[in-house]
């Protein structure tokens, strides 16, 4: 029995020794639980919009003969959807319109490659540049949006694409300069040092939000626009167009698009916990933390930074559940002539508190 | 120059976008007004118009005299009625038809018969489960009517005082 246990303990140890298994192991570990995160995502969104809707949202399927709150809708929906036809329209181009929302997908989950969960854990969250690998990822998610309109060959699906991909170009440079901020507050592109960049004594307060307040503001909104959610959500606009850009996706294919923009709305959320709201870096004040168990649980650590990235991502939904759709050319004055010019004008800010080593953030 | 400063204030500091967050963020923890259909159910008037049934005297007879008010008052067309003389004399119906995909349940059929024959109960839980089952016959009217006339005369009764 034991040599049995030691054979497979050795080929173990053989497998692990490839560092190729070890990274698609982490890349599995890493997929899992965030995949299960866009599935309930979708469910808390049903949820919280339908209590802030006074009803109370989906609440029948369950597991096992139990309701259990509706636990078990999203799992019906994957299951529903992959049973799907994929419609192909007749003069679509085939291998782009299904290339389309894999390439949506795989640039929503290429970023958190980049992503610290902790003081220790993230895939390949050594590289220097990450949080420039995250602005170019991200920024190739528009591939997917064009691509899917274009190979759609439908006059609707292509305007649909057109007005998404001018959203999502016009907010990044928004979004790139709240990110800036970033940059001269930590000193670093590193995701994991621009995080201990935020460490200190005072807990929260010892976070870039407070410092960068307008560009947090304005990171998220922009976050918000980039994956063209309510109230930016014109490139989709259930209630005035179809579905914009994957009018014509259905079944599976249509379900990977919509991965792909939850497993977004998990990316910015996360984003901002890690560059304006400490990563994963306790709240409470050092002096606060006890020692032993509960020491553990309210001092620094990887629930912290799922908390704080559901915190942001409830934010995503209560915004739906709040704001009437922008119309289109508010969207883009939004864009270009409110957000760039505070984001310039905070970066001046920003870069004399530096200079001058203000407060607990820059000392 | 006062105003403008206030709405650059206001449209800077995001206070009205907060003021519509509050308000959906207190409807979260509002009482909510889901009610659980198949275990629950609205309270339902006695007024209210659902499957058609045909109505008997309590001597067993049928009430329909087949005078076909219904049918030329119907706005959807969706009553046919085929009329014989029976062997006691007396005008009775041989065919009387409502076809549930043509009537709007408007209740007109009910008013405007002069017996109090054709009338509208308040059973809404039915289904077709074959093409054809959606024509209420005659024999299907006087069943419904059988099934539902205690609930059917009650609530004429009640009604009784504001016609």
């Amino acid at each position: 029995m034991s040599e049995l246990f030691d054979t497979v303990w050795g080929w173990g140890e053989f497998v692990w020794s490839f560092q190729i298994v070890q990274i698609v192991l982490g890349i599995v570990a890493l997929m899992v639980p965030l995949m299960l995160c866009v599935a309930y995502l979708t469910f808390a969104e049903r949820k919280i919009i339908g209590y802030m809707q006074v009803r109370i949202g989906p609440n029948r399927v369950g597991f096992f003969g139990y309701k259990l709150w509706g636990l078990g809708q999203p799992i019906a929906d994957a299951v529903k959807l992959m049973f799907k036809e994929i419609i192909i329209p007749t003069k679509a181009n085939k291998f782009l319109f299904l290339m389309a929302p894999v390439i949506s997908l795989a640039t929503a989950l290429a970023a958190w490659a980049v992503i610290p969960l902790n003081d220790f854990l993230g895939i390949a969250d050594e590289v220097n540049a990450g949080l420039l690998f995250v602005l170019a990822i991200t920024s190739l998610g528009v591939y997917g949006v064009i691509i899917a309109g274009w190979s759609s060959n439908s006059k609707y699906a292509f305007l649909g694409a057109m007005r998404s991909s001018a959203q999502i170009v016009a907010y990044e440079i928004a979004m790139g300069f709240a990110l800036v901020g970033v940059l001269i507050a930590a000193g670093s592109l590193n995701l994991r040092e621009i995080v201990e960049a935020q460490q200190g004594n005072l807990g929260f307060l010892d976070w870039f939000w407070l410092p960068l307040l307008p560009l947090f503001v304005v990171y998220f909104i922009s976050g918000v626009a980039e994956t063209n959610r309510a109230p930016f959500d014109v490139a989709e606009g259930e209630s005035e167009i179809v579905a914009g850009f994957h009018v014509d996706y259905s079944g599976m294919a249509f379900a990977v698009f919509f991965l792909a923009e939850y497993a977004n709305m998990i990316l910015i959320a996360a984003l901002t916990a890690i560059m304006f709201a400490g990563g994963w870096y306790t709240p409470f004040p050092a002096a606060m933390v006890p020692d032993g168990i509960f020491g553990l649980l309210i001092g620094s650590g990887i629930h912290w930074f799922v908390i704080k990235t559901a915190f942001f991502l409830i934010f995503f939904l209560w915004f739906r559940a709040t704001f009437p759709r922008y119309r289109y050319d508010q969207i883009m004055r939004l864009g270009w002539k409110v957000f760039i010019p505070i984001t310039i004008v905070w970066l001046l800010v920003v870069a004399v508190m530096v200079l001058a080593n203000v407060g607990p953030w820059f000392d | 120059m006062i105003n403008s400063m206030k709405s650059v204030f206001k449209s800077l500091f995001l206070t009205e976008l907060l003021k519509g967050m509050s308000v959906t963020g207190r409807y979260y923890f509002r009482k909510k007004f889901t009610l659980f259909y198949p275990e629950e159910k609205t309270p339902q008037s006695g007024r209210f118009r659902g499957l058609h049934a045909q109505r008997r005297y309590p001597n067993g007879e049928e009430r329909c005299i087949a005078c076909k008010l219904c049918e030329a008052v119907c706005p959807a067309l969706a009553i046919t009625i085929e009329s014989e003389q029976r062997e006691d004399g007396s005008r009775r119906t041989t065919r009387y038809d409502i076809d549930l995909f043509k009537c709007i349940y408007c209740g007109f059929c009910e008013e405007a018969c002069p017996v109090d024959a054709i009338v509208e109960t308040r059973h809404l839980e039915y289904h077709f489960e074959n093409r054809g089952e959606n024509v209420m016959t005659k024999e299907k009217l006087l069943r419904n009517g059988e099934l539902y006339e205690d609930q059917i005369a009650t609530d004429r009764a009640r009604d009784a005082a504001y016609r």
